[in-house]
């Protein structure tokens, strides 16, 4: 058996993937105590999928002109992207005992000049969508055939400018840029259809002229199936896909645990959750 | 709020040009037209990374003349500039150079977090182009963008310039382009002044000039400001008061070398005239880098009062505020006193 084939054979599934995504999330929770980790967990099987099934790029060269983009607009999801970008070789796993330590690489909120592979900074909500249809523009401009993702989260809905990037992102066709909803139903101050609603989102998103799907977050046949279907789809529209998702998925204590935006976790809970974890492991 | 303004005298004769746009030219006055738009062409010519982009102010903003010569080079973004400045650190982030243009106070004001995060703290090469600066409109505090040189010198990472006529507008564009990183220009469009063509004067990025000496009073000014500086000090020579004047179009980073060197020259009242609100802008600067450099002179602040200006016509507003040509002189003499 050659290497080539016999690292095909022994690659991970996606599922394992998303597995390893959720462990070094929690490891990182580990070394502060705290983060958004309810969120990470909901995200790794999208984050799973696009790494590992959808997106281009070259672990060695995270600026590699080829690649395709990612752009985290909800910057309190790092903790979940580091996790994608450690899985991915990116960033070295031995990085993550510094976690949101002085020095480290990986802040607490995503930001582009901290963390290789990290492309925007994030964490006043409502700009990645902006920052994307920018980059969509110029990746047409330069005849690139890479995309850009970008990941927000289902409070952002609530502000405007994410519609000012919905309008013109359509109106300027790009269908190189595919966006990720997470509705975890969950945002600062309680359940996000509650604090403002967005329902009926499909509807609203279609009269925008988008591309829209929902699926299952958490279910990975679905996602990949919806990522295909963005990549693969033909008519010139930006695509958008509404991931309903679980917090704290995979963690059976964490996923019954009150709805909160930010979870409390004790600090002996870690290594049970951890062990949660490995006892589903895939 | 109620109103709290009393009915106007009919029977006064009064000005009715509270435009929007008003122009800024003396009558008689020499002007270029739209020396933005025509030098961003030329420099498009040579850089094809250039690209041009606004929010529905493309012709109000000199944008216009680019969209013509470069149309698949421009991008109209919408009456959204939040957008705009988001999109253009997605294209600067793919290697292009978008100048983006809208009205100051929506830059500074509205799209403020947006110019900070997704351009500023990414130190992207985005070069924002900003029309009706300070005083310069007579529809009152929407269109007026007294505290935009505050707000963007705050700004880490930011470069501000305020040019003063058709002549150093010209030149910015080129510098800016040659500048690696965010810019914030004040922008005069239309009919623009030529004044600076007439003194041996070349703009530099970060490099305050002297474009007369004197030996009374020292004005440090910036933007349409310096225009009256240089009309205010010959006005004054006629009483026999002998004006320097300091042209400082780049308001960040500061030429503190050149500021304290002239300001240090014994015997000189110091004054610093803007276009701005006197909270923020040159002024204070002027004053904090005298301060900690130890050079304590006669320090006196031309410029917009604290307060949400009044709608009218424009040459009676820069009357009222103080940054007319007559009040710039009457002032100065004044302090002479």
């Amino acid at each position: 058996m050659d290497t080539a084939t016999h690292r095909l054979v022994n690659a991970p599934t996606l599922a394992q993937r998303a597995h390893n995504i959720r462990r070094h999330a929690l490891r990182m929770g580990e070394v502060q105590g705290q983060g958004y980790i309810a969120q990470a967990l909901d995200i790794s099987d999208v984050l799973a999928t696009a790494y590992f099934h959808a997106m281009r790029y070259r672990p060695e060269d995270p600026n590699w002109e080829e690649r395709d983009r990612f752009l985290l607009s909800n910057g309190h999801y790092a903790i979940a992207l580091y996790a994608a970008l450690i899985e991915a070789g990116i960033v070295p796993e031995a990085e993550l005992e510094t976690y949101g330590s002085d020095d480290s690489r990986l802040p607490m909120s995503g930001m582009a000049s901290y963390t290789p592979g990290m492309e925007m900074s994030g964490g006043s909500l409502g700009l990645g969508l902006s920052i994307a249809v920018g980059m969509g523009l110029g990746l047409k401009r330069k005849n690139s055939t890479s995309r850009v993702y970008t990941l927000f989260s289902d409070g952002e809905l609530d502000e405007g400018s994410v519609w000012e990037a919905i309008s013109s992102a359509s109106h300027y066709k790009l269908d190189n840029l595919i966006a990720i909803v997470d509705v975890n139903n969950q945002q600062a101050d309680g359940p996000s259809t509650q604090v403002m609603g967005f329902e009926p989102l499909v509807d609203r998103l279609q009269a925008f002229g988008w591309f829209v799907q929902r699926v299952n977050g958490n279910d990975l046949d679905a996602v990949v199936a919806a990522f295909d279907a963005a990549k693969t789809h033909e008519a010139p529209r930006p695509r958008m896909i509404v991931a309903d998702t679980l917090m704290g998925k995979g963690v059976p204590f964490l996923e019954q645990r009150e709805k909160n935006h930010f979870i409390r976790v004790e600090p002996h809970e870690w290594q049970l959750a951890i062990a949660a974890l490995d006892a589903g492991r895939p | 709020m109620k109103s709290t303004r009393p009915a106007p005298d009919l029977s006064k004769p009064r000005l009715t040009t509270s435009a929007m746009i008003a122009s800024i030219a003396s009558e008689g006055q020499r002007t270029r037209p739209a020396p933005f738009g025509h030098a961003l062409v030329e420099l498009a010519r040579r850089r094809p990374d250039v690209l041009g982009m606004t929010a529905d102010l493309g012709k109000y903003t000199d944008l216009h003349i680019f969209a013509k010569e470069f149309p698949e080079r421009y991008y109209q973004m919408g009456m959204a500039e939040q957008l705009l400045f988001g999109a253009a650190s997605g294209l600067a982030a793919e290697g292009f150079m978008p100048f983006a243009t809208t009205y100051a106070v929506f830059a500074s004001r509205r799209a403020y977090d947006f110019i900070h995060q997704t351009i500023a703290e990414e130190d992207r090469n985005v070069k924002i182009v900003c029309a009706l600066p300070g005083l310069t409109s007579g529809y009152g505090p929407s269109h007026q963008a007294a505290e935009d040189l505050a707000l963007m010198r705050a700004m880490p990472n930011m470069t501000v310039i305020d040019p003063c006529d058709a002549h150093e507008i010209e030149q910015v564009v080129p510098a800016m382009a040659a500048h690696q990183g965010p810019v914030y220009m004040r922008l005069l469009r239309g009919q623009v002044p030529l004044v600076l063509d007439e003194y041996d004067y070349t703009f530099e990025l970060g490099k305050a000039k002297l474009l007369r000496d004197g030996r009374d009073v020292l004005m440090i000014s910036s933007g349409l400001m310096t225009m009256r500086a240089l009309e205010a000090a010959k006005a004054l020579s006629d009483d026999r008061v002998d004006v320097a004047v300091l042209h400082v179009p780049t308001i960040k980073p500061l030429d503190a070398e050149t500021i304290r060197r002239e300001a240090g020259r014994s015997g000189r009242l110091v004054v610093v005239a803007e276009n701005h609100t006197v909270i923020g802008g040159l002024g204070e600067a002027v004053a904090g880098l005298l301060m900690r450099a130890g050079v304590h002179v006669p320090f006196r602040q031309i410029g917009l009062p604290d307060a949400f200006l009044d709608a009218g016509a424009l040459p009676t507003l820069h009357d009222r505020y103080g940054i007319s040509l007559s009040e710039v002189a009457k002032q100065v003499k004044a302090w002479l006193k």
